[in-house]
This record gives C-alpha cells, structure tokens and sequence, in this order.
C-alpha cells in the first residue's frame, strides 16, 4: 500500500527533513516528562502519587527554558518546509500554555489529591494536552494543526470525566467529548476541501493557491467555513457553545479552568494560525464569518450570563463573551492584519491570567462552601477579606475596568476595529462597547453581594487556602494587574503577521 | 514648552502620594482603627502639603502653557505615553480635590458609615484620590482614560458598602452608567487617533491639531462619543438620572467626594478634550449642549422642588448647578469657560458642605425627611447658620463663591462664540435666569422647612441633637471660608485660569475663522474679578 501513495508525493527515496533541536526543545522536553510520568506510574504505582504534582509542576518550568532561551535567540525557525514555525508570536503562545499549565497544576494539587482521584494519569493528560498547545502554536500545516488539536482535545475529554462517581461530571464529559468529536469531523471535512482545492496541506500554499478566485470557490468558501466553525466549537463561540456551560460545571473545577483557558485558547491559536497564513488572501469570506461570530458571541455570552445563579456557569457564558471579544479583531483581519493579530493574542494572554484566576478563587471559596452558588458568595469579604480583593480584582478585570489587566486586552480589541476604519469595524467597536456594560451587571453584582451583604447563615469561619492554591492566586493576580500597569514589552514583541508564515 | 526641570518629578507625588498611603494601610491590621484614620489622614495632608507647594511654585505668568510637564513612553505598543503636566485649567481643580480630601478624612475621624471597617473604607479613598487628581493632571488621552476609570471601583464600592437602604440598586447604575459613557469616549479617543495624521494620544498634538483633516460628520461622530462619556459624568440631562440615587444612598463622605470632585471629571473633559479638540464639532453641537444645560437647569430646579428627602434635594441642585457649568462651557466664549471652571470650584465647595450637613443631620436625627426636620436654629443654631449661609451660596449670592459661577455663565449666554447662534442663547439666558429664581425658591424653602420654626415634637426633646462637634468645625472651617474667600475676591481663579482657556481658545483661531469676532468680544468683558 505504501507503494501505492509514494508516487503521490513524487518522491521514489525518503529524505530526512533537517531537524532544529532547539526548535523542537519545548515540545520533546514535555514529552520526555510526560512519559516520565507515566513510566513512574506503572513502576511505582501509589508510591508516584506524592512526586506527580511536584514532578509536573517541574516539567512545565523546565519547559519554560528552551522556550525562554528561544526567545532570546530571537530567530525566526522553520522546519518541515514551513509547516512548524518557532516565532515570537509562536513562543509567546507557548509560554503562555506553559505557564497556564503551571497554574492548572497548582490549582489541582489539593483538589485531585484530596478526591482521592487518580493522579499520576491525571497529570500525564495533563501534561500531553499542553503538549498538544505547544505544538499547536508552531503549526501551520493542516495536518499538524490536526495532530495538535486531537493531542490536547482528547486528554481533555477524559479529564472532564474525572470525579467519576458523579453523574455530572459523566455528562460533562461525554458532551465535551461528543461535541468536540462532531466539531472536529466538520473541520476535518473542510480541511478536505481545502486540501482539494489547493493540492497542499501547508497552509502557506493554501493562502497562494486559493488567493485567486477559481472555478472551486464554491469549495474553498465551504471549506473555510467549516473549518471555521470546527474551531468555533473549541473556542466556545455563539451558537457553538452549547456543551460549555455543563461541561464547565461538571467538570473538575481544575479542569474547568484548564478548557475553558488553556484549550480555548489553543482554539484560538488555531484559528489564528489559519486565518493568517492560511486564508488571509480570502478576507472577504471569512472577515463577514468572523464579524457575525464575534458580535453574536459577546451579545449572546453576555446576555445568557445575566441569569445565570451558579458561577461556574455563568464564567461559562461570560467566556462565551469573552470568546465573542477576541473574535472581534479578526472581522478587520484583512484589513488590519498585524493589528488584529496582536489584538487577539493581548487579549488571549491576559484572558488566561484572569480567568484563571478567578476559577482559583472558585476552587478556594468551594474548599469551604463545597457549593458554586453565587449566592454563596454572599459576605465574603467578611471571612475571606484576601480572596475577595482577588476575586474583586479578576472579576472586573474580566469587566475591562482600568487599571486592571482586562481594560488593556479590551482597548486592544477597540483600537483594531477602530483602525480598519470601515463602517461594519465601527459597529463592532460600539457592541464591544455596549457589552462591556452588559457584562459589567453580572460582574458587579457578584462583586457587590462578596462586598457588601451579610454571609448565608452568618457563617464565618475563614476558608483554608492551601499554600499551593495561594501561589496560583497571587501569581495571577499580579500578572493581572501588571498587565494593565505596566504591561512593557510582553504584549508588543510581536506586531508582524508576516512572521508567522515562516519560511 | 515652559518647563521647570528640577521640579517636575513633583506633580507625578502629588499624584501618587496618596496610593503609597493606601498601600502603608494595606499592611496595618484591619483591627488598629486609629492608625488607619491617622495615616490616611497624614497621607491627604501630605499631598495638600505638595499641592500647596504645587500653588506657590507655580508660575502665574504662564500660566497657559503646560508646566511640571512629564513626558515619557509608559505602553508603547499603543503609542500611550505617561504625559501629565498642569496649567492655569487643572490647577484649581487639583487643589480643589487635594484640599476636599483630608477634611474627609477629618470627617471620618468619628464618622465611619456603618458597616464599619475603616481601612478599606479609607484605603478606597484614597485610591479615589490618586485616580482624581491623576485625571485633571493626564495630558495623554490613554493616561487619562485610565484615571477616569480608576475612580469607577473605589466609588462604586463606597456607595455598595457603606451606602443607604437602597444601596445595591444605586451603586450599580452609577457603575453601568458611567462605564457606558466611558465606553464610548474611548471608541472616540481611538477615533481621533487615527483621524488625525500625527497618532498620537498627547492631548497637546491634538490640541493643536484641532481636529484638522477630519471631515466635519466624522467630527460630529467623535465628538457624540465624547460627549456621551463626559455628559453621564457631569451628568447632564438627561442622563442625569443616576446622580440622585447615588448620591442619596452614598455615604456622606461618598457624596461629598462625589458632588466636590468627582462631577468635575466630566466637565474638565470637555473643556481639556473634547472643546479644544474638535472645534468644529463643537460648535455645531453647542446649541445641544446648551438646551440640554438649561433644561438640566430647570429640571433640576424643580426636582429640587418636588423632593421631600434633603439629601436627594441638594442632589438635583447638582444638576442644576453642573447646568450653569455647562451652559458656560456651550457658549465657547473665554467667559463662558472660565466661569465653567468657576463655577466647578464653587459647585465643589459648597455642595461638597452641603453634603456634609445634609449627613451631619442625618446623624442627629436620624432622618432626612424634610417634613419631620424644623427648628434646626432653636435646637442647633450653629448647624442651622451653617446651613443658612451654605444655602445662600448656592443660590448665588453676590459676595459669594456661588455667585461667579452662575452669573457670568448666564452673561456669557448673551454673547456666544460666532457661529453659534445668538438668538438662541440669548433664549437659554433667559431661561437660565428664571433657574436662579428657581433656585432661590427650593433652597430658601428647604431653609425654612428645616432651620425656621419650632423643633418638630418628635425631636424636641433628643438629646442626639447637638450643635457642631469639633471634628465637624476643623472639615468644614475650610470649605466655609473658601466659600468667602472666592467670592469675595474671584481673580484668585479667573486669573489663574484666564490665560490657559484663552490658549485653547486661541487654537480654534486658526481652525475656525469665525471664532475670531467672538474672541475680540468676549475678551473684553473677561477676567472677572
């Protein structure tokens, strides 16, 4: 059979493609410590369950090296005839699903530990989906960017599950599972469309061969959009949002943390990737796709949050929300290219932090109340001053008020549809603008019941936030708000779409 | 560009001196109440301290331009830089919110609000402070964006926490509200950004751009924006709505900031942004800004009317008075602002004390309700000649801070700017005229309902009802006498800021050819005092 698909790649002898080992050091460092973790685990059963958390907290800061060393060397890597791409957009991803690992790790600690859960499997999905991420951010090929998303989608799937015992955390995980399976058939059908209309699966010879309109436009046009669409289930975009919400309750809260920042924005990154080198000849297909995505996400998020009384569900909506604000960039993305691209990726970066955050403070808060009712939140400040000040902080950060981190990502968003100076930009700035006061309601008013209404029962004994929860709470927090501060140079390294074509 | 170089380190102090005293407090135990009265307290007096210095060092003579100017890169990628500075425009301004807060502060010594908790209500006010002052002394449109926002959080907070009965529903339409506003005066601040060929958020470039290369419905368009963010603020009519709840469930140290301070961002920003920016819109939309300043003048005088609450009362004369401000600021004279700034400063000092009567009340009789109040001069006849004296003020008697804000607002309506229409002001004159009668009616009758007459039955006998404490005397003694001070002698303001307002006028010159006549004619009644 083999021999029967050679001639398809009109080679007769397989050559070696050159392989840059610096460029492939995150992604092999992860995978040596994850089959690390697993080795361990066959070899020394219960023993492994005290060295897992402490061992992949290890592989991701050991991770952060080559990719931090990367990024000093600051030149651009190309491998496989430019299908896996190491740039400072690439790296900035990378680190920032590293770090959002490190995070998810800290926050799961306690939590997996004292469910009496498996650990040692838990942390080798773990640390095989970030693989997945980090993969991701280089790929521009559809293959790869196939690879990576069902190497982090599919450990995802089985985390969601992982309070067993619990029916909903059943539920949760099988309609992630279902609806990520769906999803990745319609993208895989578009991807083939795609791949037949343009004779490659790089994405770079895509963009060249569909740029100019053909007798397949019918194709690349449905192909585009299913593509599209199979990404906009990842992302958790209006109407593809619907397994979110339950999947987000049911789910481990760790893990809820994890999809709803980690593998959305991984989401993202594919997008991304295959918006702007992919399809960024064809703006006229996708910009209207990306504009009504975007304004329906926030509008819906947003709306739909208003009611919502549990607050595990109701960051699941509002991450549809937020979902709708990065979306918006792109609608101008091929007008504005490196605007929106840096739009997009501030607003991930700093989305990871905040939401992240508050997920932790959900973790802490239900140590106490073993309960995600906002109505629980109920006088925290009174018990909990600490946490309320943090959760105070992620909440309307996520609202975009200044000097927080999230009012950066926000004007980011702003700035873009604002420069592409088109009527149809300028609409989406006033629905950004008008959501955020949407947006702001919810948010308020959970910050208003934490500040200042009375604890249920008047109940006040203080909630035990163990050491490594308390790290993940401060870090985020800082990064949160130095973010909005002072956010330097990490959000404006990279502000050149053409970077991330590679060579 | 003027500047002082040993000395400009100074203003960016005086803006954060008070977040430094907030983060002392953040490390003091909740428990040790005293020392976070006495570090807030010392903090305020601190930054009054630079702000004096700030009075003294500053250079009269130039007072136009632009002096402790910083300008450095703060977030390059947005091209947003750390850019503050102060001229004859901010200045009062900042001394108004650098003097309001320690007598806050001194208020505070004996008068947490209930729920109690000193150190976060004090740390937030403090916050409030450094997002204050930062707004009237940012010369980049990003900087300032972010300290109109940063005083959102504290003040929502404030009015949340330590607020009335109906405290939830208030403190979040004053959130949503203003948030709204400031939403779309971002989209517009972006606008301009990249409207203008310079892209640049430095206020002074797009000052002196003045809106050029801009077609004029562009213009129209950016300036809605604006308009939407600085009118909630100030608030006009008719989104003048959130103003009395907030301020009637709004702890009276709440109130006062909110009435001394916080409303002036909104007309400091058009006045710095939104006029000198975009002239051209400006004078299309002056008309609008006046009929709505003169229905916010009447509307606010008959809410003022209709009010049985004293504090909801004093509220709407807010709205009122920010009319006068505004009608000052539509007619795009040199007269006319420099009566806004005026009248901000006035509004500030004298609302800002009758907030705190109106919650020193409350806190002797426990109510507000006009009708169950009376006697205020048998029971305490100090509180009741404060009031009294206060109330005068606000009606504008001459000799009086009140005064100069109102009267010549209304004399500049005669005279407009050329190329808004005269006739139509001179109606908004008219109109205006009748709200100052107006406004001697609701507050001689608060006065009389309240002060005159005999102590009602059911407090006649409270041994609550004391005449004014000491802490009460050394907060308020300030604001009295700066009430005095400025209306007796009102060049101290009107020379200060004369010369930047007819600088930023002077800019419209050479954009608007027609801005010229007025100039000439308005000059010549200028300077007030």
């Amino acid at each position: 059979m083999l021999a029967g698909i050679a001639p398809l790649f009109g080679a007769t002898e397989f050559v070696r493609p050159a392989i840059d080992w610096h460029a492939a050091a995150p992604e092999l460092t992860l995978l040596g410590f994850g089959a690390l973790i697993t080795m361990i685990d066959i070899g020394w059963l219960e023993r492994a369950r005290r060295i897992a958390a402490p061992l992949t907290s290890l592989a991701l800061l050991v991770t952060l090296v080559p990719i931090i060393t990367l990024a000093l060397d600051g030149n651009d890597r190309s491998m496989f005839h430019g299908g896996f791409v190491v740039d400072d957009y690439s790296l900035i991803m990378k680190a920032t699903f590293v770090l959002a690992g490190y995070v998810v790790v800290l926050m799961s600690t306690n939590y997996i530990a004292e469910g009496d859960y498996w650990e040692n499997e838990y942390y080798g999905l773990l640390l095989s989906s970030i693989l997945g991420m980090i993969l991701m951010a280089s790929a521009r090929d559809l293959i790869s960017i196939f690879v990576a998303l069902e190497l982090l989608s599919i450990p995802a799937y089985m985390l969601a599950t992982w309070r067993k015992r619990d029916l909903k955390s059943n539920e949760a995980g099988l309609k992630y599972y279902l609806m990520g399976v769906f999803a990745s058939a319609v993208m895989l059908y578009g991807m083939s469309l795609l791949y037949g209309a343009s004779g490659s699966t790089l994405l770079v010879d895509i963009n060249d061969a569909i740029s100019v309109a053909t007798t397949l436009d019918a194709v690349v046009v449905i192909g585009i959009i299913f593509v599209v669409v199979g990404f906009a289930f990842k992302v958790s975009a209006f109407p593809f949002h619907t397994w979110a919400p339950d999947t987000y309750e049911g789910s481990p809260t760790p893990v809820t943390a994890f999809i709803s920042v980690a593998s959305k924005a991984a989401g993202f990154v594919a997008l991304l990737n295959l918006l702007f080198v992919g399809f960024l000849g064809r703006d006229d297909i996708f910009e209207p796709l990306m504009w009504a995505l975007a304004a329906a996400s926030m509008t819906a998020g947003n709306l739909m949050a208003l009611r919502q009384t549990n607050i595990v569900r109701l960051l699941a909506y509002s991450g549809v929300a937020q979902a709708g604000y990065m979306l918006a960039p792109l609608a101008v993305a091929g007008t504005v290219p490196d605007k929106a691209l840096t739009a997009s990726v501030t607003y991930l970066v700093i989305y990871a932090a905040m939401n992240l955050g508050a997920f932790a403070v959900v973790i802490a808060v239900a140590r106490k109340t073993r309960s995600a009712k906002i109505s629980d939140y109920r006088g925290l400040f009174h018990y909990a001053p600490g946490l309320t000040v943090a959760m105070t902080i992620f909440l309307f950060s996520l609202a975009g008020i200044p000097p927080l981190g999230g009012w950066l990502a926000k004007f980011r968003v702003m700035e873009a549809v604002i420069e592409a100076d088109t009527a149809s930009g300028l609409v989406l700035g006033i629905f950004v603008a008008v959501n955020s006061v949407i947006a702001l309601y919810y948010y308020a008013r959970i910050g208003f019941g934490m500040w200042a209404e009375d604890a249920p029962d008047g109940d006040l004994t203080p909630v035990n936030v163990p050491l490594s929860l308390g790290v993940a709470l401060t870090l985020t927090a800082l990064i949160t708000i130095a973010m909005g501060v002072v956010p330097g140079d990490v959000v404006g390294r990279f502000t050149e779409v053409s970077l991330l074509a590679g060579g | 560009m003027e500047t002082i170089a040993d000395t400009n380190w100074l203003l960016t102090v005086v803006v954060f001196a008070p977040l430094v005293g907030a983060l002392i407090m953040v490390l003091i135990p909740q428990e040790d109440e005293q020392s976070h009265k006495q570090v807030a307290l010392f903090t305020s007096l601190v930054t009054l301290g630079l702000a004096a210095f700030l009075l003294i060092d500053f250079n009269y003579g130039d007072a136009e331009n632009l002096q402790y100017f910083v300008d450095t890169q703060w977030i390059e990628v947005i091209g947003a830089g750390y850019t503050i500075g102060v001229d004859g425009m901010s200045l009062p301004l900042i001394a108004l919110t650098a003097l309001i807060m320690p007598l806050v502060f001194v208020y505070s010594w004996n008068h947490i609000p209930e729920p109690g908790n000193a150190k976060a209500f004090l740390i937030l006010s403090l916050i409030l402070e450094t997002g204050m002052i930062g707004t009237f002394v940012a010369q980049d449109l990003v900087l300032f964006f972010v300290f109109f926002e940063v005083v959102l959080l504290p003040m929502f907070f404030m009015i949340a926490v330590w607020g009335g009965e109906n405290r939830r529903y208030a403190s979040l339409k004053f959130f949503l509200f203003t948030l709204f506003g400031s939403a779309l005066m971002l989209l517009s601040f972006l606008a301009l950004y990249f409207l203008t060929e310079a892209d640049t958020f430095s206020m002074l470039v797009l000052t002196e751009n003045a809106g050029e290369g801009i077609t004029r419905g562009t213009q129209l368009l950016v300036f809605a924006g604006m308009f939407l963010g600085f009118g909630v603020k100030v608030p006009m009519f008719p989104f003048h709505t959130w103003l009395p709840d907030a301020h009637t469930e709004a702890p009276t140290q709440g109130s006062v900031i909110l009435a001394a301070v916080l409303l002036k961002l909104g007309t400091y920003g058009f006045i710095r942004i939104a006029i000198p920016m975009l002239p051209e819109a400006a004078e299309a939309w002056a008309p609008w800004i006046g009929l709505l300043a003169v229905i916010g003048i009447i509307y606010g005088a008959l809410g003022c009317l209709a009010q049985t609450d004293m504090k909801r009362l004093i509220a709407f004369s807010s709205v009122a008075h920010m009319g006068f401000v505004m009608l000052g600021i539509a007619t795009l004279t040199d007269f006319g602002i420099n009566a806004a700034i005026f009248g901000m400063v006035a509004h500030g000092l004298i609302t800002g004390m009758l907030f705190f009567i109106a919650g020193s009340v409350k806190e002797r009789y426990h109510t507000l309700e006009i009708k169950r109040l009376g006697g205020m001069l048998a029971q305490a006849p100090r509180l009741g000649w404060i009031l009294g004296f206060v109330s005068m003020a606000s009606l504008g008697l001459p000799g009086l801070a009140g005064f100069w804000g109102e009267f010549p607002a209304i004399l500049a309506a005669y005279n407009p700017a050329a190329g808004v229409s005269e006739q139509t002001f001179r109606v908004y004159m008219v109109v205006a005229a009748v709200g100052t009668v107006l406004a001697a009616g609701y507050l001689l009758w608060l006065l009389q309902r309240t002060a005159m007459g005999e102590p009602s039955a059911e407090f006649a006998d409270d041994p609550n009802i004391t005449d004014v404490s000491t802490t009460e005397w050394i907060a308020w003694a300030p604001l009295l006498f700066g009430i005095v001070l400025f209306g007796v002698a009102p060049g101290l303001i009107f020379e200060v800021t004369d010369p930047a307002v007819t600088q930023s006028l002077d800019n419209c010159i050479t954009t608007l050819t027609g801005c010229e006549v007025a100039e000439a004619a308005a000059s010549s009644g200028s300077g007030g005092g």
